[in-house]
């Protein structure tokens, strides 16, 4: 399980390898909060290589989304797979979030 | 992590004959993916496969383990949590017991309402119950019963 971070087209992009759960999610958080206030603003999470999501994992997510708002930027989620689709789905987050089905899609409109 | 010996995959047909093992974990938050993963690969050794599994089965109890290993054990690695499985043609029983005084699961939070669209927290007993078909805990909360059937079930009416 791992988080690399990426820059393209003036966004940090991070993919998520593995799971992003209650065991490792502080690891996500701390990487974009580091980024966050090193003046990075645009940010696209990537889910491709990502196999489930627990509510820890989207509660980093509301976290940082809102943390990034205040700062006058933007989080962004693409590539989630039909159980993480069904899952943001299932808590209503897909309402708060802007998700891409890809990473072109998501970084074209930014 | 202690296991009982691996089951003979049986390919074809789903396995007839029902099969039961358990696991013991420290409250290590680390060890979740871990224990997932073991249970996921039984599972499939049984032929449960797809959303059922890969969804609700891994988040559902994913978010059972670590509920017992915080609220539960209080994140004491001294304290264990035991989780015991049936398998049979028709459905997954998942029990997680852990060494707390127990948990108030009738406090109830629908996290999708839009004012609590934005909480950091508590949707963990909101997925167990919408992705599995059964749940149900002891008088005293340390224990929670799981169970998800192979076939999506309707659901009853009242909850």
């Amino acid at each position: 399980m791992s988080f690399q971070t990426s820059k393209q087209d003036g966004v940090v992009v991070v993919d998520v390898d593995g799971q992003l759960i209650v065991g490792n999610r502080q690891e996500l958080k701390q990487k974009v909060l580091d980024e966050l206030e090193g003046g990075e603003r645009k940010f696209l999470i990537d889910f491709s290589n990502t196999g489930y999501i627990d509510s820890s994992g989207l509660g980093v997510l509301v976290s940082l989304s809102k943390k990034i708002r205040e700062q006058g930027g933007e989080l962004r989620l693409a590539n989630l797979n039909e159980d993480l689709r069904t899952l943001f789905e299932l808590t209503k987050l897909d309402t708060l979030f802007n998700i891409a089905d890809t990473r072109e899609a998501a970084l074209s409109g930014f | 992590m202690r296991n009982a010996e691996p089951m003979k995959e049986r390919p074809g047909a789903a396995p007839a004959e029902p099969t039961a093992f358990a696991l013991e974990l420290p409250s290590d938050l680390r060890l979740i993916d871990t224990a997932i993963t073991y249970l996921v690969t039984r599972c499939r050794e049984y032929h449960f496969a797809g959303s059922r599994l890969t969804l609700n089965f891994r988040v559902g109890v994913a978010e059972a383990l670590a509920n017992a290993m915080i609220y539960g054990n209080g994140r004491d690695p001294s304290k264990r949590v035991r989780v015991e499985v049936e398998l049979d043609p028709q459905r997954i029983n998942v029990r997680v017991v852990d060494q707390g005084k127990g948990f108030d699961f009738t406090e109830l939070r629908d996290p999708t309402l839009p004012e609590h669209l934005e909480a950091t927290g508590g949707r963990g007993l909101f997925l167990i119950r919408s992705l599995m078909d059964e749940v149900d805990f002891n008088e005293c909360g340390n224990c929670i019963r799981l169970t998800l059937y192979r076939e999506k079930q309707q659901r009853p009416l009242a909850s």
